[in-house]
């Protein structure tokens, strides 16, 4: 124990503990968005709101959770420890200073749009997250027809001071497959009906690429992963997928609820 | 001459380790654009002396870009505007006539300045002492293919062994981060056969010295190899954490 809190309090060790949880929450990024696409599925939020039970429901994946909010936790703590020594290794700064010179403009200013990601997370976080957790939300029933389950009613049942229970079952008299689920959907959408909500969402989303443009090909190497002929995969997929395409998908969302409705 | 250039020199004077310094600005009248950067000061300081000034200190020696003395952040970035020379390969034709050129000495806590430009890189030679040798005998110059080693590898350990240890790498990085310097030390010999018995044991004790001398952490920003007179490739870097990690969490033996 003693070598090995020794290792990880190194510089190489901290750096590890960084690119480590960096790159385990640009994968959980994949898997969010991969989930978040049934928002664009025109079904009154009935796959969004079946998914979202189950993330919250089945185990392995709440013990996933678990080791997500850790990670972010210390991809925070030590961004603050390592910026910290960064610091003090040069207390009086250049007179003039010439970083475009040699380095992107995102891998010299991690820190800060960390920051922005970090506020964003919060909001983020509190606005759904622990809405679906802890407030009192309104539950939708969708009742499909066994013959046709092209035919969807859907009912919405309104908060009333007492929380509903989830509920899945087939009701055999009316020929209906019913489900019962708490309407994160419904909160969805009326956080983004408020234009400065999509507004902060699409900047962030902005800064996020920027993040991960640098982000992702530098976790790879911290993790000493550099190959020269596998490199350029990785950046390939630090540009392109993780830079471009993920928060432009991500960013899309917001502003299809804002126009959808 | 005609051609010649007056600049002018925004210079760091600091009297000692302990003084705050500032900047002090000097006319370089009629300079050659043929006069290497430390030929141009030599001129400004001849004629500071001249006047009874005090000259501008700064670290020089070979002035062929071998001996890695010279140092000097020229105008933000170390060793001038050029990539891959040092400060006394820079030429004055590099700039123009007029132009305001700001010198400063390199900024890291573990390189605290001596005087005016030059600094106390001594830090590097703590951490070659901490493991960047061969303890052992490696007899004379061995003949060819003796030792079986491939051309890629020994091209490659090469490449990390020209390394002049100047510190523009701490110098460019946002974060003072030696990382660069240390990675080549270690890598020089971590790719040579004479290299192995000690290959985990220096990777360890040199990250540790590093650490303690004060530098910054390595966040791949990539400004290190830019900046690098010897073109030191950011690869030494990744083979450094390789052989750290490989030590502290494969090989039980090794740890110290």
């Amino acid at each position: 124990m003693g070598s090995l809190s020794k290792a990880f309090s190194s510089t190489l060790g901290r750096k590890l503990i960084m690119g480590l949880t960096g790159l385990f929450l640009s994968l959980f990024l994949v898997i969010h968005l991969i989930g978040n696409l049934q928002l664009f599925k025109d079904d009154g939020g009935k796959a969004f709101n079946e998914y979202s039970y189950f993330m919250t429901h089945f185990l392995p994946i709440k013990i996933v959770s678990y080791i997500l909010y850790i990670s972010i936790i210390l991809h925070a703590v030590y961004a603050l420890i390592i910026t910290a020594r960064n610091k003090k290794a040069r207390t009086i700064q250049y007179a003039q200073y010439n970083g475009a010179a040699n380095s992107t403009w995102s891998s010299r200013n991690m820190g800060i749009l960390g920051t922005v990601i970090l506020l964003f997370l919060v909001i983020h976080m509190k606005t759904f997250w622990a809405e679906y957790h802890w407030g009192g939300l309104p539950y939708v029933q969708y009742e499909m027809s066994l013959e046709n389950p092209n035919v969807v009613t859907v009912t919405q049942l309104p908060f009333e001071g007492k929380e509903l229970v989830h509920a899945e079952y087939v009701n055999v008299q009316n020929k209906t497959e019913v489900v019962v689920a708490k309407d994160l959907y419904f909160v969805v959408k009326d956080a983004f009906s408020n234009v400065w909500y999509v507004i902060l969402y699409v900047f962030s989303m902005i800064v996020l690429g920027f993040h991960l443009y640098h982000g992702f090909q530098s976790g790879f190497q911290t993790l000493g992963f550099d190959h020269v002929k596998y490199k350029p995969i990785i950046d390939f997929a630090g540009l392109w997928v993780f830079s471009i395409i993920i928060p432009a998908i991500f960013a899309a969302m917001p502003i299809y609820m804002y126009f959808a409705q | 001459m005609s051609g010649n250039m007056n600049l002018t020199l925004k210079v760091w004077r600091q009297k000692n380790a302990a003084d705050k310094g500032q900047f002090v600005t000097y006319k370089a009248a009629d300079i050659s654009p043929e006069m290497s950067f430390l030929e141009m000061l030599d001129v400004v300081n001849e004629r500071l002396v001249k006047g009874t000034q005090d000259p501008i200190h700064f670290d020089h020696d070979c002035r062929e870009g071998i001996c890695g003395a010279c140092s000097l952040y020229i105008n933000g970035r170390p060793h001038g505007p050029k990539q891959a020379i040092t400060t006394c390969q820079l030429h004055m034709r590099s700039f123009h006539d007029g132009e305001i050129i700001t010198i400063e000495p390199w900024r890291a806590t573990a390189f605290p300045v001596i005087k005016d430009l030059a600094v106390d890189r001594s830090a590097f030679d703590r951490i070659q002492q901490a493991g960047g040798f061969i303890s052992v005998n490696t007899g004379g110059v061995p003949d060819a293919n003796e030792i079986p080693i491939s051309k890629v590898v020994s091209d490659e350990a090469f490449n990390s062994a020209t390394c002049i240890s100047c510190g523009a790498c701490v110098a460019a990085c946002k974060n003072a981060s030696a990382s660069l310097f240390v990675s080549a030390k270690i890598s020089q010999l971590a790719l040579l056969p004479q290299g192995q018995p000690e290959r985990y044991r220096r990777a360890q004790a040199m990250v540790a010295q590093m650490d303690k001398e004060g530098f910054g952490n390595c966040t791949n920003t990539g400004a290190c190899e830019i900046e690098c007179p010897k073109e030191i490739s950011l690869t030494n870097i990744n083979r450094m954490r390789r052989d750290f990690y490989n030590a502290k969490f494969f090989k039980e033996e090794e740890i110290n």
